[in-house]
């Protein structure tokens, strides 16, 4: 598992050289995330990836990104092995999504991989399809817990799987 | 055996018929049984020869039954040898079932419960039981006619119960998977499951997990040997969730509904994402659980939760478990 932030140009045809070396390399994509809200003083919007990929190939694939001219602001390699997926109903977005996200990515142990947000009307509660990833299963339940540590805080319900 | 019925509603009346309709069936684990007393909340008939049920489930038919004997006269002074209490549950402090419980035990006499009342005072009873050299059944207490309680003792005996997790509440379970095929809101499925007579007026008890709350203290009690309390219960109802959660969960493979679990290090009432495929993904009014266990591993068992006849099969089952024909106690 590769997780990395590049910087793409706002223009077309950007995201596709990032794409293109991790199909070729047989890659799998997890996760895509634009950071439209921190664009960079050039211009640029932070774009954070993660991708199954055998390890072995992970150095070929980034000299691959940066030969195309992308920038990689940051990239690791995460040993994440167990998921769980969890349901989040409440005000998602005004209670700062970020910081939520955040308070699981950055234990370095766990993050959000997948996020799926279903906002009804304006006002309502909204829905979120959150997968978490970590290292272990010890470090997996942690995570869960932090997470409704913030939830709960922010008065957003968990739901749990089994 | 002599009988004696506390409560008269509809597990009671449940009870009664069956004794009636399966008499000649009965009669061979229980010998010659009659029941002596039957009593609601206000009033009561006995008859130390044996009531003619007929006649009693007559009465109360027409109304409630005359007012010849009360429940506390019966569990005080009446010469009997099972009392089965069947009285409402009483989440706050369990009366008035639980005097009627310990007033029996205290004279060495049986009882069998479907009153979730003792899960107030779980341990208390069942010492009361011991020093007496009495029995205290409840099979129907949780999951109706589901077997857990003595599937759990008899039947998975020599196993350690590591946890059980499971549905205990089938109203909150018609709900949820009202909700997720028809993708409506939760106040209009409520509304139907009123009308269906599926839900009470006052749901609370149910969908705020109260119900299962209260089974989940019992099962805990009594086949994982805790000591725990109804207070000790982390619960998280369902009156918050949106057509649009299980629109998401749906579309990742998912549903949710409302589990209760015990381990030994928690209890806990709370809606949970379940993978499709799962046993405990079950449909209506159905009661399931999964009791993990550390010779048999995963055990599951799936039946009706509620219903008249449905609870009287729990009742009659611990009522022959009493009579020692099946040598099960």
């Amino acid at each position: 598992m590769l997780t990395m932030v590049v910087e793409l140009e706002d223009k077309p045809g950007q995201l596709i050289k990032v794409l293109e070396p991790i199909s070729k390399l047989g890659g799998n994509i997890i996760s895509v995330t634009h950071r439209r809200d921190e664009i960079t003083p050039l211009g640029r919007i932070p774009v954070r990836i993660a991708v199954q990929i055998d390890e072995k190939k992970i150095d070929q694939l980034i000299r691959e990104i940066e030969s195309r001219g992308v920038c990689i602001r940051s990239y690791n390699r995460v040993k994440h092995t167990v998921t769980t997926s969890l349901l989040l109903i409440g005000h998602i977005i005004h209670t700062d999504l970020r910081s939520t996200v955040d308070a699981v990515d950055k234990t370095g142990f766990a993050e959000v991989v997948e996020m799926r947000i279903v906002m009804p009307e304006l006002n309502k509660p909204s829905t979120a399809f959150i997968k978490l990833s970590a290292v272990n299963d010890e470090k997996l339940r942690e995570s869960v817990r932090i997470l409704k540590e913030v939830c709960k805080a922010k008065g957003i319900k968990v739901i749990e799987p089994l | 055996m002599r009988i004696a019925i506390i409560g008269f509603g509809s597990v009671g009346r449940g009870v009664a018929e069956v004794l009636i309709e399966k008499r000649d069936y009965l009669k061979r684990y229980l010998g010659d049984y009659k029941v002596v007393a039957v009593t609601d909340s206000k009033g009561g008939v006995f008859d130390e020869e044996g009531l003619n049920l007929r006649e009693v489930l007559e009465m109360k038919r027409r109304g409630s039954l005359p007012k010849r004997i009360t429940s506390i006269e019966v569990v005080r002074e009446l010469d009997f040898d099972v009392c089965i209490e069947v009285t409402p549950t009483n989440i706050e402090n369990g009366e008035p079932g639980l005097t009627h419980m310990k007033e029996c035990l205290k004279r060495g006499i049986d009882v069998v419960t479907s009153n979730k009342s003792i899960a107030v005072a779980f341990k208390e009873l069942m010492k009361l039981a011991e020093k007496n050299n009495a029995h205290l059944m409840f099979e129907a207490t949780v999951g109706g006619a589901m077997p857990v309680i003595k599937l759990a003792k008899v039947d998975l005996a020599g196993n350690e119960i590591i946890s059980i997790k499971g549905i205990l509440n089938g109203t909150c379970n018609y709900i949820l998977s009202r909700m997720e095929k028809e993708l409506l809101p939760y106040e209009m499925i409520l509304e139907e499951a009123k009308e269906l007579g599926i839900a009470e007026t006052d749901p609370t008890y149910d969908v705020e997990g109260i119900d299962a709350g209260a089974k989940l203290v019992i099962i805990a009690n009594a086949i994982m040997g805790l000591d725990a309390k109804f207070e000790d219960v982390e619960r998280v109802g369902i009156s918050d969730l949106t057509p649009e959660a299980f629109k998401v969960a749906l579309e990742n493979g998912y549903t949710i509904r409302l589990i209760a679990e015990a381990t030994r290090d928690y209890l806990r009432v709370s809606p949970r994402l379940i993978p499709l495929n799962h046993p405990l993904a079950i449909y209506g009014t159905l009661n399931a659980l999964e009791i993990e266990t550390d010779l048999a591993g995963e055990v599951f068992v799936i039946g009706r939760g509620a219903g008249s006849k449905e609870t009287a099969s729990a009742i009659i089952s611990d009522l022959i478990c009493l009579s020692k024909s099946l040598r099960c106690l």
